[in-house]
């Protein structure tokens, strides 16, 4: 498992005390701002990780094709955090890969015999696993053929999970 | 400016800063006395005006008459001379000098935004310490915003006061590592106080335009301190100044709002948008992007009046990154209107579906705006249920006005 551990952003749930209307919609679709300040609902809601497979890793992309799966993903993981669902994520590059093997052997990449790969992750909170498979239909990476993404439930910490 | 509409003016504008000076000349303790004196003063001022006439120079009228309720006060209260005055290092009982110079009152302020956004009191409470004694807010006001009563914002207003008291919070400037914790807070309540003043409940726009321009001014206080002219904080000044830019013409002559694809772009203020530019660009020094910095760049497209997919797209892909720091309802919404012009209706629609924020009436107003020329009859459904739940008479004309273009 690439990632280990659970990451909560403390800084978001700062901000998230006060869901304040900020006044930008007057710009955009012109209606005004909700002016009052909410406190937020604390979510009972489960955390649950979108690991991206490739099924091959070394394959290359030009640039705009980077570029557009750049911004589907971009998308994708808005429309996600749109819905207040998004908890983090990150892209991980496969320049510079290494993999560590037993016996302490390092190798470059994750690419030898085997050319599948995890090429990022997000951790979305969602109602139950049918949800967050729902928001894995969405995912990019599935565009390419052989590539999956899996749904793994976060371990909660609370010494039963 | 006429008297009436004088005296709430300078009560916006000069309660916090007298308020800020005898708060730091007595130490936070004494917060309710300085508080009382301030009002005493605007009191006073209601009273005798009518019959005198307004003084050549209201605000040193003000600061003269505070000076000597000052003064009489202390000189009368035996118990709080007691308490306060040896508290006052090196100055005499008869002579107590009150410092209304514009840099004392510039650095009383400061000190006090930062002593009130101590750590030890609730951010809730923080915000509606920051309204009272900096933004002069009243405590129907205080209860609006946060949809509360006057009972729980007193009960907190006097719980913040005490543990200030209890603390033994000095009106100081925090010490160099502690800047960055409690800059978050005071960057908060200042984006706060511009909300407030942006969109107003009331349609008295002077009064609103007025808050928001004090929120700038505050902001610009942190940015004139070296150890606050910090990123997060010109960010802000930058959002602040974008969206300001285009006061003159948000309002037709009637007061009615114009939105912004009506808006004339020659009204728009050159002279802010410049000065958001300058502090945008200032923020961009040092790496960070907090959502000030997001929410600032949003504000900059949106000083662009043009249409071009450029705009959209770059608009779509800001409001992405925000909601992954900051989700906000209003963030969720515009980011599909952004999704629109970008990619189309229909996808947006798709995505407005899932949104689900069924108790906000501009969550109404956005699906009404999509379904428009794809599905009219939804279209009007939606705006109809969006006029249901709006609350103010001005957002309630704004949608009738959508419903009739139909």
């Amino acid at each position: 498992m690439i990632v280990y551990g659970r990451k909560t952003c403390t800084n978001q749930s700062q901000q998230n005390i006060f869901e304040r209307m900020c006044p930008i919609c007057y710009a955009t679709f012109d209606m005004g701002c909700i002016s009052n300040i909410n406190i937020l609902k604390l979510s009972k809601m489960e955390e649950y990780i979108l690991i991206f497979r490739h099924q091959d890793g070394s394959k290359v992309a030009s640039p705009e094709q980077i570029q557009a799966w750049m911004k589907q993903t971009m998308n994708w993981i808005g429309g996600i955090a749109a819905q207040n669902k998004f908890v983090s994520g990150t892209g991980l590059p496969f320049d510079d890969a290494k993999v560590v093997h037993h016996n302490n052997i390092v190798t470059n990449g994750p690419f030898g015999e085997i050319k599948e790969t995890i090429g990022g992750y997000i951790m979305v909170k969602a109602d139950s696993v049918d949800e967050a498979v729902e928001f894995a239909k969405g995912c990019p990476v599935l565009q390419g053929e052989g590539n999956t993404v899996e749904v793994r439930k976060i371990a909660k910490g609370d010494g039963i999970h | 400016m006429k008297q009436q509409e004088l005296i709430p003016h300078l009560f916006r504008t000069e309660f916090r800063k007298i308020t800020a000076v005898l708060c730091k000349l007595f130490g936070i303790e004494h917060i309710e006395v300085a508080e009382d004196i301030v009002s005493e003063t605007f009191l006073t001022a209601v009273e005798t005006w009518p019959y005198k006439g307004i003084p050549e120079n209201p605000v040193a009228w003000l600061y003269a008459v505070a000076k000597n309720k000052t003064k009489n006060h202390i000189n009368r209260n035996r118990l709080f001379a007691d308490k306060v005055i040896p508290q006052i290092a090196q100055t005499g009982t008869d002579d107590v000098e009150i410092d209304l110079s514009e840099k004392n009152i510039a650095d009383s302020q400061l000190q006090m935004l930062f002593a009130i956004c101590h750590p030890s009191i609730s951010t809730e409470a923080q915000i509606c310490l920051a309204l009272r004694i900096l933004c002069g807010f009243g405590i129907d006001e205080i209860a609006d915003a946060f949809l509360s009563n006057k009972d729980t914002i007193n009960k907190r207003l006097f719980r913040a006061k005490e543990k200030l008291r209890n603390e033994k919070i000095a009106i100081e400037f925090p010490a160099e590592a502690e800047v960055n914790n409690r800059l978050e807070t005071v960057l908060l309540t200042l984006y706060l106080l511009y909300n407030e003043g942006y969109y107003s409940e009331s349609r008295d726009v002077v009064l609103r335009e007025e808050l928001c321009f004090e929120a700038i001014r505050l902001t610009g206080l942190l940015i004139d301190y070296d150890k606050t002219n910090l990123p997060d904080a010109n960010a802000l000044l930058a959002l602040m100044c974008f969206h300001a830019s285009r006061f003159p013409a948000r309002k037709d002559q009637n007061g009615e709002i114009v939105l912004y694809q009506q808006q004339d772009e020659n009204l728009w203020d050159q002279h802010l948008i410049g000065k958001g530019a300058y502090h945008l660009h200032q923020a961009s020094q040092g790496g960070r992007l907090s959502k000030y910095h997001l929410e600032a760049t949003i504000a900059w497209w949106h000083t662009q009046k043009a249409d071009t997919p450029e705009k959209w797209e770059s608009i779509l892909q800001l409001y992405n990154k925000l909601l992954q720091i900051a989700w906000s309802p209003i963030a969720a919404l515009n980011r599909t209107f952004a999704l629109a012009k970008a990619n189309g209706k229909p996808q947006a629609i798709v995505e407005a579906e899932k949104l689900q924020l069924n108790n906000n009436h501009y969550y109404f107003v956005l699906l009404g705006e999509l379904y428009t020329g794809i599905d009219n009859q939804r279209a009007k459904a939606n705006f109809e249920l969006a006029y249901t739940l709006a609350k103010t008479q001005t957002d309630k004309q704004t949608i009738q006005n959508r419903i009739v273009l139909l």
